[in-house]
C-alpha cells in the first residue's frame, strides 16, 4: 500500500511538472496562430521567435516582424518596447529572440487587416550578434580551377579560329 | 514525309545558343558587384563559379557550333526553347551554392520561377539570404521579364533575320519599332527608365515608413524588378505584408498595372498619344475584366465574413487581384488563408484573374487581355450574324494601336491558345490532385504556375513532391514561351527519333 502511495505521489508530481511547464511557456507558434486565426482572433497571446529585417518607426509606435521558424508575423509595438531590441536577422546577423505577449487580430481593422499582433510587453530571449562566416577555401578552389579551364578553352578558341 | 535534322541544324542551334549563354553569363556580374559593395565575398565566389560555368559552356558551344548561317523558323524557335532551360540551370548554381535552397530541384525551380516572372519560391530561411543572392532572384526576373533573347538580341547580335524568329519564339508577337533588334533596344530602355523612377519612389517610401536607407533603397529596387516584371519575389519572407504600409502597396499596384501594359502601349504613351490608353482593346478589356471579378472577389469576400468593413475588404481584395491578374503574385495575406478564410467564390475569382494575365507583349502570363478581346468580339458578330437578316453584311473591328477588322484566323488563333492555356492549368491541377490536394486548391497553384503569377495557396513548399516541383517548373516554361517554341522542340525531338534522312 505503502508501495503505491509513492507511485500515486511521484505520478501526480510528474504530471504537475508537465503541464506547469506547458502553462509557463504558454506560447503559440505562427502556423498555430494563421491555421487558427478566427479562434484566437482578439485574445490575448505569447509568441516568440527572431526579430527579422528592419525595425520601422512609426512615430511613437513601431513595425517589427518576428519569425518563428515556420513564419514571420508583424507585431505593432511601442516605440519604447522597441527601444530594447538591439539586433535584427540578416545574413550578418541573428536577430534578438524575443517573446511578445500582446493581442492577436486575424484582420486587423486598425491596420488595414493584416494579420498582426499588437503587443502589450516583450521580453528578450536571447541576443542576437553578427554572425562570423569563413572565407570558403573550397569555393576559391573551385574558382581558380575553373578560371584555368576558361583560359585553356578561350586560347583553343583563337587557335582554332586561326 | 518528316526529314531527320542535320548536323548543320544543330550546329547553328549550338551556336546561338552558346551567344545567349554569354549574355547570361555577364548578367552575372551585376550582383558581384553588389556583394563587393556589401562586402559578401563567399555569395560572391558562387556567381564567379557560375560565370565560369556559363563561360565554358558558351566557349565550348561557340567554338564546336561556330556557323555565319542565319536562324530559319525551327532553329530560332528550339533556341528559344533550350536557352530558357539551359537559363534555369545555370541561374541555379549561385542560388544552390548560397545553402539556401535545399536541393539543386528546388534551387533550379526558383531559378524557372525568375526567369518566367512567376514568383513560387522554395527558398529555406530568406530573411537571412544575402544581399547578393537576393539581388540576383530580382534579376533573374527583370532578365526574364524583358525575355532572355531580348538581351542577347541588345547586346551581342548587330542584324539578321533570324533574331526577329528567336523574338517571335520567346512569346512576343508584335514590334515596336520596325527592326526587331531596335525594339529589344526599346524595351530595355523603357524598363530601365521606369527601374529608375520607381525604385527611387519605393525607396523614398521605405525611407518614410521607417526602413533604414541602405535596405529602403535596396528592396525598392527588388521590388520595383519584382512588381514591374510581375514577377513576385520579395527580399523578406513575408511578401508584401512585411512593409506593414498602404503606401508601399499602392505604389506597387501602379507599378504591377504598369508591367502588365503592353509594351507598344507604353512606346505610345511615350510618344505623346496619351488617347491609345482609353481606346485600346488590352486596355479596356483588362478595366472590364477587374470590375467583373472585382465584383465576384468582393461577394466571396463578404460570404467570407473574414473582413469587417468595406474599406479594408476592397483593400485586400483589390491588392490581391491586382496582384493576381497583372501575373505578379505579391501577397498582403498568408499562403494558407486562401484556402481557410477565401470562400470558393472569392478562389474562382482570384483564378480567373491568374488565368487571364495582362497584355501581350508585356511582362505577364495568362491568356491574355488582347485574345480575350478578340474572343469576346467574335462572339459579338456571330450573335450580330444570328440577330440580323441574312443578307446583312457583319463587320467587327477592334483598335489595338490601329485599327483592325477582325476575322476567323485572329479569332481562331485567340482561341487556340486560350485553350491550350485551359489544358495546361487542368493537367497541373490534375497532378495537384493526384497528390491530395483539393480541386480548388490545385487548379489555384495550378494556375498560379502555368499563367506565371506567383500567389500560393500553401500547396508550394519545399516538402512538396518532386514530381510536383517538375510539374510546376514544365508548366512556367511553357506558360511564358506560349507553347509556340514548346511545340516545335517536341517536333524536332519527334523528327530526331521519327525523321527520315
Amino acid at each position: 500500500m505503502k508501495k503505491h502511495l509513492i507511485n500515486l505521489f511521484l505520478s501526480c508530481g510528474l504530471l504537475l511538472l508537465c503541464t506547469g511547464g506547458l502553462f509557463a511557456s504558454g506560447t503559440v507558434t505562427s502556423s498555430e496562430l494563421i491555421a487558427n486565426s478566427a479562434e484566437y482572433n482578439g485574445q490575448r497571446v505569447v509568441y516568440s521567435g527572431e526579430v527579422v529585417g528592419d525595425v520601422m518607426a512609426r512615430k511613437d509606435h513601431a513595425w517589427i516582424n518576428v519569425h518563428d521558424g515556420d513564419n514571420a508575423i508583424g507585431v505593432w509595438i511601442s516605440a519604447s518596447l522597441a527601444g530594447n531590441i538591439k539586433n535584427t536577422g540578416s545574413y550578418k546577423s541573428t536577430g534578438d529572440k524575443i517573446e511578445v505577449t500582446g493581442i492577436f487580430n486575424r484582420a486587423c481593422l486598425e491596420h488595414g487587416a493584416d494579420l498582426d499582433i499588437h503587443a502589450q510587453g516583450l521580453r528578450i530571449l536571447k541576443e542576437g550578434g553578427q554572425i562570423k562566416r569563413q572565407f570558403d577555401t573550397g569555393k576559391r578552389n573551385a574558382v581558380v580551377i575553373l578560371c584555368g579551364v576558361v583560359v585553356i578553352l578561350w586560347i583553343l578558341t583563337l587557335l582554332l579560329r586561326r | 514525309m518528316i526529314l531527320k535534322p542535320r548536323l548543320e541544324d544543330l550546329k547553328i542551334i549550338g551556336f546561338y545558343l552558346g551567344k545567349i549563354i554569354f549574355g547570361l553569363a555577364l548578367t552575372m556580374a551585376v550582383p558581384i558587384i553588389c556583394g563587393l559593395f556589401f562586402k559578401e565575398t563567399n555569395p560572391c565566389l558562387d556567381f564567379i563559379i557560375a560565370i565560369e560555368v556559363s563561360l565554358i559552356l558558351g566557349l565550348v558551344l561557340t567554338s564546336l557550333c561556330r556557323t555565319d548561317k542565319d536562324l530559319n523558323w525551327m532553329q530560332g524557335m528550339i533556341v528559344v526553347s533550350l536557352s530558357w532551360f539551359v537559363a534555369m540551370f545555370l541561374g541555379a548554381i549561385p542560388l544552390y551554392l548560397s545553402g539556401h535552397w535545399k536541393s539543386f530541384l528546388d534551387a533550379c525551380f526558383d531559378a524557372m520561377s525568375g526567369f518566367s516572372t512567376t514568383g513560387l519560391s522554395l527558398v529555406v530561411d530568406l530573411d537571412h539570404l544575402s544581399y547578393t543572392h537576393n539581388l540576383w532572384r530580382h534579376i533573374i526576373l527583370f532578365i526574364g521579364g524583358q525575355g532572355i533573347v531580348v538581351i542577347a538580341l541588345s547586346l551581342f547580335v548587330k542584324g539578321f533575320s533570324g533574331a526577329f524568329r528567336m523574338y517571335v519564339g520567346e512569346g512576343r508577337d508584335e514590334r515596336i519599332l520596325p527592326n526587331v533588334i531596335h525594339t529589344s533596344r526599346f524595351i530595355w530602355l523603357a524598363s530601365l527608365v521606369y527601374l529608375i523612377l520607381g525604385s527611387l519612389a519605393l525607396g523614398a517610401t521605405g525611407i518614410l515608413e521607417g526602413m533604414r536607407p541602405v535596405n529602403a533603397f535596396f528592396h525598392g529596387a527588388c521590388i520595383f524588378m519584382a512588381a514591374f516584371d510581375t514577377g513576385g519575389f520579395t527580399p523578406q519572407s513575408q511578401s508584401i505584408l512585411y512593409y506593414h504600409s498602404f503606401a508601399y502597396e499602392m505604389i506597387t499596384v501602379m507599378i504591377m498595372v504598369l508591367g502588365a501594359f503592353n509594351f507598344k502601349l507604353h512606346y505610345h504613351l511615350w510618344q505623346g498619344n496619351r488617347r491609345e490608353i482609353f481606346k485600346n482593346i488590352e486596355t479596356v478589356t483588362l478595366f472590364f475584366s477587374i470590375l467583373v471579378i472585382l465584383s465576384a472577389t468582393s461577394i466571396g469576400l463578404v460570404q467570407s465574413g473574414i473582413y469587417d468593413n468595406a474599406v479594408v475588404l476592397f483593400r485586400k481584395g483589390f491588392y490581391q487581384l491586382i496582384s493576381g491578374h497583372t501575373g505578379t503574385g505579391f501577397q498582403t495575406v498568408y499562403a494558407s488563408q486562401f484556402g481557410q478564410d477565401w470562400n470558393n467564390l472569392a478562389l474562382v475569382g482570384l483564378i480567373c484573374a491568374m488565368a487571364l494575365g495582362g497584355a501581350v507583349c508585356s511582362t505577364t502570363g495568362g491568356i491574355k487581355m488582347l485574345r480575350l478581346g478578340i474572343i469576346f468580339k467574335a462572339f459579338k458578330e456571330d450573335l450580330k450574324r444570328i440577330i440580323m437578316p441574312e443578307r446583312a453584311v457583319v463587320i467587327e473591328k477592334f483598335h489595338h494601336i490601329k485599327d483592325t477588322f477582325l476575322n476567323d484566323k485572329l479569332a481562331r488563333a485567340a482561341l487556340m491558345i486560350t485553350l491550350a492555356y485551359i489544358i495546361l492549368f487542368l493537367s497541373g491541377a490534375l497532378v495537384g490532385m493526384f497528390y491530395g490536394h483539393s480541386f480548388l486548391n490545385a487548379l489555384f497553384e495550378s494556375t498560379s504556375a502555368a499563367g506565371n503569377v506567383g500567389l500560393s495557396c500553401g500547396i508550394t513548399s519545399v516538402g512538396m513532391p518532386s514530381v510536383l516541383k517538375i510539374t510546376y517548373i514544365i508548366q512556367m516554361w511553357i506558360g511564358r514561351l506560349e507553347f509556340m517554341s514548346v511545340f516545335t522542340i517536341i517536333g524536332f525531338l519527334g523528327a530526331c527519333i521519327k525523321g527520315k534522312k
